[in-house]
């Protein structure tokens, strides 16, 4: 988190009042949640009224597929359909295939090519065959695992030239990419908190203010009446700082975490040869802080263990309920087989990563790597 | 100068105190769950203590408490192949397997142990109630109530050499209460028992479901028909209860199952006179308290978990180990493993494959 971020939420949460009421301490928590509005509405280039506060990047997607999903079915019977793509964040994909067991719905998986990338051309084919049945479209900014970023904008278009609402996952983007919900024409739109240096615990659906939606909290009626619950004014507060901050930062740190990021691939290419980047090319189709590996040969989660014990934090996707480590559902949609998917690490680059961080991984992936191996050949 | 220690924590009190204790003694020590079952929700209801979610879960916060890494390895498919399936396919040979010392042999310390010495680690660290002496030679754990080394002594010298049992010395009484101290919140959980894969307790359901019907003769030391089964996978040497034979034995006198046949799926059943034994085969022996033995020695023989032992006489007989009690024991399985001690010292074991 933001030290900025940290003190605003500090001072916040020393005074009291419920943003609801009408008392002069309401009023003044009131106008603190209104400000950041305001504050993280002009950041993503989005009127006040359109940001919807939520607990965070998973509420906002559920409320974004089920409340679009419900909402247009009830307009119209026939709009069962969902289309977005199997790279989606769980937030996303497990929404869909919700919807799919138990509300009817039918979800449509739009082709990724191997670098994880949903083309326009795609989506006007999927969205050709039957416009009549699609209740939405929802296909994240940029992948949180590759690195893939979508070209958003040219999607939305093409969605809307069908009628059919489009919703995008900027949770990964907003902070590395320039991120406007007013000229990128997506209906929806997820933010987060916590990814941009802000609290756990806050963050946004953007809507558009003529977006019909079904709500999936019931209650007092914030929020538009879409989002009931007693709103959390210095998370909210902390969110806009940081939200201010990192878009005020944002091109100057891209540039920053892109230079760290390609010799973090040239220096893990140096040592391991063999290694296989996953997701686009560095360049402007991939996040500046992202970088993904496929070790051919190792066990994913046997070089975590080694990389950890040299003070590396890395991620190898996704962990199933007991903590075994899964083959990226990602990857898998990429085309790779369930032995590179294994054998896959992500590195993640951020504000507090260094070039000295780099050097220390350039200078222990090779030995990690030759150890994994010879762990996996046994 | 610590060891680079894995130790393996299935969510119990056991292992739990057993990482601890590494870390006190100045080890570098690296926690990790076994996640053994391949679909673990199926596992999840009765507490057998060793794979359900709970049980990773209770490891997790285990290894916080102690302050290790954690992590999480699968073994599912390698459970499945040594143990699960072992398991299965010995009843269907008309043997009495023990699946936790096939765990051992195969996955805690050769799959684990192997990978955890790729990875560059020492030794592996159990919960096992266990010693090692300054030979190398596995012994009786302090409290009798709680040695495992029954089930540990498949292992050879060298995996011994990479393993490391804690609480060796220690009553579970005492380590129940040094895990309270710890902060150790799974003090209180109830021990694990029975066999981990079989969540409902039901061996003889478990291998039905396995193995099918497979109907047979049940017959008296004299060939005479006494009844039928569905399957001779569900009868152990010994067994007195569940006979469904409907004629009384003469002068009625109870029967016991005295032999499993698996090819004709005969089940022979007679009086406690017939389970008798005096004279073991046991093959695959591994000796690690002593040298192969080429001449007789003395020793005492162990020939079930938890077993009374026999004065026995052994020696090396070909490939297999020759075992001649000095006073008949009863309801010898084959299949168990015949574990060979000198006082509480291990000198060696092996599978019993025949008996007279």
């Amino acid at each position: 988190m933001l030290p900025e971020a940290i003190a605003a939420m500090t001072e916040e949460l020393a005074r009291l009042g419920n943003p609801s009421s009408l008392h002069n301490a309401g009023r003044r928590a009131r106008r603190v949640v209104e400000e950041s509005r305001e504050q993280i509405a002009e950041v993503f280039g989005a009127r006040a009224s359109e940001v919807i506060f939520t607990s965070g990047g998973t509420e906002a997607d559920n409320l974004a597929v089920k409340g679009l999903f419900w909402a247009r079915r009830t307009a119209d019977e026939r709009r069962t359909r969902l289309l977005t793509t199997a790279v989606e964040h769980h937030a996303v994909l497990d929404s869909v295939r919700w919807l799919a067991d138990t509300e009817g719905a039918c979800a449509d998986w739009l082709r990724v090519d191997s670098a994880g990338a949903v083309t326009p051309e795609v989506l006007r084919s999927a969205l050709e065959c039957d416009p009549a049945s699609t209740a939405m479209v929802s296909v994240m900014w940029a992948n949180n695992e590759v690195g893939t970023v979508q070209p958003v904008p040219a999607l939305a278009a093409v969605a809307h030239e069908f009628g059919v609402p489009f919703h995008t996952d900027a949770v990964q983007a907003a902070g590395q990419l320039e991120v406007n919900f007013g000229t990128c024409g997506a209906d929806a739109l997820t933010v987060t908190g916590h990814k941009i240096g802000g609290p756990v615990g806050a963050g946004a659906l953007i809507l558009g203010r003529g977006v019909n939606l079904v709500p999936v909290l019931h209650g007092g009626g914030q929020e538009r009446d879409i989002r009931s619950g007693t709103l959390d004014a210095p998370a909210i507060r902390a969110f806009a700082v940081a939200a201010e901050i990192s878009a005020h930062r944002r091109v100057s740190e891209a540039v920053r975490l892109a230079a760290l990021r390609d010799d973090l691939i040239r220096q893990v290419l140096a040592a391991v040869p063999d290694a296989i980047l996953n997701g686009p090319p560095a360049g402007p189709d991939r996040l500046p802080g992202n970088a993904h590996f496929s070790f051919p040969g190792c066990e994913g989660d046997a070089l975590l263990l080694l990389l950890d014990a040299r003070g590396i934090a890395c991620s190898t996707g996704s962990a199933c309920t007991a903590g075994v480590a899964e083959p990226s559902h990602v990857l898998l949609a990429m085309g790779a087989d369930e032995e590179r998917a294994r054998g896959s690490l992500r590195f993640s680059l951020g504000h507090t990563t260094t070039q000295a961080d780099v050097d220390a991984l350039g200078a222990c992936i090779g030995e990690a790597v030759a150890r994994a191996r010879r762990a996996a050949a046994r | 100068m610590g060891l680079r220690v894995l130790a393996a924590m299935s969510g119990g009190v056991d292992s739990a105190t057993a990482a601890a204790r590494a870390v006190d003694a100045g080890h570098d020590v690296t926690g990790v769950h076994l996640a053994l079952s391949q679909n673990p929700q199926s596992y999840r209801s009765g507490a057998r203590g060793c794979c359900t979610l709970e049980d990773a879960r209770d490891a997790r916060r285990a290894a916080d408490v102690v302050g290790i890494p954690f992590y999480v390895w699968d073994m599912a498919e390698r459970f499945k192949q040594d143990v699960v399936d072992d398991f299965v396919a010995e009843y269907a040979a008309g043997r009495t397997p023990n699946p936790c010392l096939r765990c051992n042999e195969k996955i805690k310390f050769a799959a684990v142990l192997d990978r955890a010495l790729a990875l560059g680690f020492d030794a592996v660290c159990t919960g096992h109630y266990a010693r090692i002496d300054g030979d190398g030679a596995l012994n009786r754990a302090a409290d009798p109530g709680k040695d495992q080394s029954y089930v540990l002594a498949v292992l050879t010298r060298d995996q011994i050499a990479h393993a490391m049992f804690p609480l060796g010395d220690t009553p579970k009484a005492q380590v129940r209460e040094e895990a309270r101290d710890r902060g150790l919140l799974v003090a209180d959980k109830p021990d694990s028992h029975d066999v981990c894969f079989i969540a409902d307790g039901d061996t003889r359901g478990f291998l039905a479901r396995q193995l099918g019907s497979a109907p047979g003769r049940i017959v008296d030391q004299d060939g005479t028909v006494l009844g039928q089964h569905d399957g001779a996978y569900g009868f152990t040497i010994g067994q007195r209860k569940g006979l469904r034979v409907d004629r009384p034995a003469p002068g009625g006198q109870p029967r016991y199952v005295l032999s499993i046949e698996p090819v004709t799926k005969t089940v022979t059943v007679g009086p406690v006179s017939g389970l008798e034994v005096s004279e073991i085969t046991a093959e695959r022996p591994v000796w690690t308290g002593c040298a192969p033995p080429r001449e007789p020695v003395e020793c005492d023989v162990q020939l079930r978990a938890h077993g009374e032992v026999h004065p026995c006489v052994a020696w090396l007989a070909g490939d297999d180990v020759r075992i001649q009690l000095r006073a008949p024991a009863r309801a010898v399985a084959a299949g168990q493993a015949a574990v060979l001690y000198r006082g509480d010292t291990v000198l060696g074991s092996g599978t019993i494959s025949a008996v007279r």
